[in-house]
């Protein structure tokens, strides 16, 4: 019996392991390793030089540039994703009844979520572009002209601009995770708030957001992890890794890309790699200790 | 008042909490529904408008394009499809993208469904560990291990092919599949197994013959999860299919906006997009609810 156990858990582990073990841990075992020399251009030779990668990055302007970047991202994104998301949901489920057309919101909403970032990328640049781009097409049509620039090359618009896709993107996702916390509520706490005298109002802020705060906080820490892996869509919008817009938008993921697949500096790169993921990982860490709050069962 | 009328042979139909709560407070309905349906209907509005503007756009000239965004085409420019999909490569890109994922849905679905068996129904030493290391590789950015990948598939002479980017590609996919299904496992029942030993059938029998016809339901959603994944895919393709020939389609999609600067065929770029959309668009109508579930569970749990 045991023999035969093994002969079938073995075989059926081992192609899992071998590919995870190949293709994922030792790459990350390795970058560690690489985040330690000063491994530069195709040669094989790999200079050890212990934390002299992370003493620069210390002292690297471009990388404290990138890194505020990410700042700046980590408050906005969360909070107005959230926000919309939020409110959508409330709006979902706060009238009387179901609202008209429930269901053909939900299809649309969600929709911008599983089209390849490529497009969405692709087609924003479209949207924001100067002369034939369909924004300041837009503006100069209800006369606001003035408002309209060159969204992807000024640098007090560019990270805007293309958080704004981010956003655009995924507030149905998470409009749909809040719904389902939100119909999750027995009908009975707010028939007990309704003798109480309260309004719709005070029903959400004390009834349904304390209930679905566990949702929030996951959501929360999601999209604080999205801000730190931010940079797919900077390329993409901004046409290209290396372009002026991509310049004045570098966040730390894309100035690792540079510094990597432009420069050929991988022990500089993977020094980038290696700070973010300690980040992340504390970031993670954090918003779970300030978030935690008393939870209720029902 | 909240009255269930429950005819026989149907379900319970209520409203949910806070929909009663509403039509006890304060405002009246009818605002507060105006206010949701406009509020509703704008957004709805800023999601729809630049896809079918996508699509306006890919059916017009390219001095139409150039000259206002707003014109509709004055005849429908299929043209620009069929250059999209021949001298922009957008068809090689297709067929290239189809095999990869090809390769790398079957390895996905075959290599997890084994190892979340097992990781399921058999208990053996260092399963927790091994399941935990597995969930461990939700967490960490692809882009840490770019470089070291990327020489990892040079040096394994597996750089610009496609068996190189199937092994990536399902290698990737583990940790979520495995997670997924090692909990759908967990809920199949135990007897049929059990018969089946007595009946004199093999493990493997079991689980060809057995296990894996009754976790379809399983499979399908990962099948649909993981397509999605891999077709959207950019930054693994990028750093490693750098051949022309091979690209997919997302990054040639990619090559070939960031080429309009100086050969311009818009009409072709935007029918590109409408053509990589389509197949996404196709799954997404099929299997709306299925997907929502199974991306926000995802979310979730995780």
């Amino acid at each position: 019996m045991h023999y035969q156990k093994y002969r079938l858990i073995i075989p059926f582990l081992l192609p899992a392991i071998l590919l995870y073990g190949v293709f994922v841990v030792w790459p990350y075992a390795q970058a560690i390793y690489i985040s330690l020399t000063s491994w530069r251009g195709v040669s094989g030779n790999k200079p050890f030089v212990g934390l002299e990668n992370y003493q620069r990055l210390w002292e690297d302007e471009r990388f404290h540039e990138a890194l505020t970047r990410n700042g700046q991202l980590l408050v906005v994104l969360p909070l107005v994703t959230i926000a919309i998301a939020l409110t959508f949901g409330a709006l979902f489920t706060q009238g009387s009844q179901q609202i008209r057309g429930a269901g053909f919101y939900r299809i649309v909403f969600f929709f911008p979520q599983i089209i390849p970032a490529v497009i969405v990328g692709i087609l924003w640049s479209y949207v924001y572009t100067p002369n034939i781009g369909l924004l300041n097409g837009i503006l100069r049509a209800v006369g606001l002209g003035d408002v309209s620039t060159s969204w992807l090359t000024d640098p007090s618009t560019v990270l805007w601009a293309i958080a704004a896709v981010a956003i655009w993107s995924s507030v149905g996702f998470y409009m749909v995770i809040f719904l389902a916390s939100m119909q999750s509520i027995p009908t009975s706490f707010y028939e007990a708030a309704i003798l109480d005298g309260a309004t719709r109002w005070t029903s959400f802020r004390d009834i349904t957001f304390p209930l679905i705060w566990e949702t929030i906080r996951t959501s929360i820490i999601y999209l604080a992890i999205a801000a730190l892996d931010f940079f797919i869509l900077i390329v993409v919008v901004s046409g290209g890794s290396t372009t002026m817009g991509a310049r004045r938008a570098e966040v730390a993921a894309l100035y690792l890309y540079n510094q990597a697949f432009d420069s050929s500096r991988w022990g500089y790169a993977s020094a980038i790699g290696v700070v973010l993921l300690i980040l992340t990982l504390l970031l993670s860490l954090g918003i779970m200790r300030a978030t935690r709050r008393e939870t209720y069962e029902f | 008042m909240h009255v269930d009328v429950i005819q026989p042979g149907e379900e319970p139909r209520s409203l949910t909490g806070p929909q009663i709560a509403g039509a006890r407070l304060g405002l009246s309905n009818f605002t507060v529904n105006a206010v949701a349906q406009l509020l509703l209907a704008f957004w709805a509005i800023v999601v729809i408008f630049p896809f079918v503007w996508m699509i306006v756009t890919s059916l017009k000239t390219d001095p139409e394009i150039l000259s206002s965004p707003w014109t509709l085409p004055t005849a429908l420019q299929w043209d620009n499809f069929s250059r999209a999909w021949t001298q922009a490569h957008i068809g090689r890109f297709f067929i290239n993208t189809a095999i990869v994922l090809a390769g790398s849905l079957t390895g996905t679905l075959l290599v997890s469904s084994m190892a979340a068996y097992v990781l399921a129904r058999f208990t053996f030493p260092g399963r927790q560990v091994l399941f935990y290391g597995f969930i461990a590789g939700l967490m960490f950015p692809v882009f840490l291990a770019l470089v070291p990948l990327y020489f990892l598939v040079n040096n394994l002479n597996l750089l610009a092919t496609y068996q190189g980017l199937i092994l990536v590609y399902i290698a990737y996919s583990l940790p979520f599949t495995i997670f997924f299904l090692t909990a759908f496992f967990k809920t199949l029942p135990n007897e049929l197994g059990e018969a089946a030993i007595l009946d004199g059938a093999s493990q493997y029998q079991i689980f060809f013959q057995i296990m894996l016809p009754l976790a379809r339901p399983g499979l399908i959603a990962m099948g649909i999860f993981n397509f999605l994944g891999q077709w959207n895919q950019f930054l693994l393709p990028l750093v490693l299919m750098p051949s022309e020939d091979k690209y997919l389609l997302s990054q040639g999609l990619y090559f070939l906006a960031v080429q309009q600067s100086y050969q311009n065929d818009y009409g072709a770029l935007f029918a590109a997009m409408v053509i990589t959309m389509v197949p996404t668009l196709i799954i997404y109508v099929l299997f709306q609810r299925r997907l929502e579930s199974g991306l926000t569970a995802g979310a979730l749990k995780g």
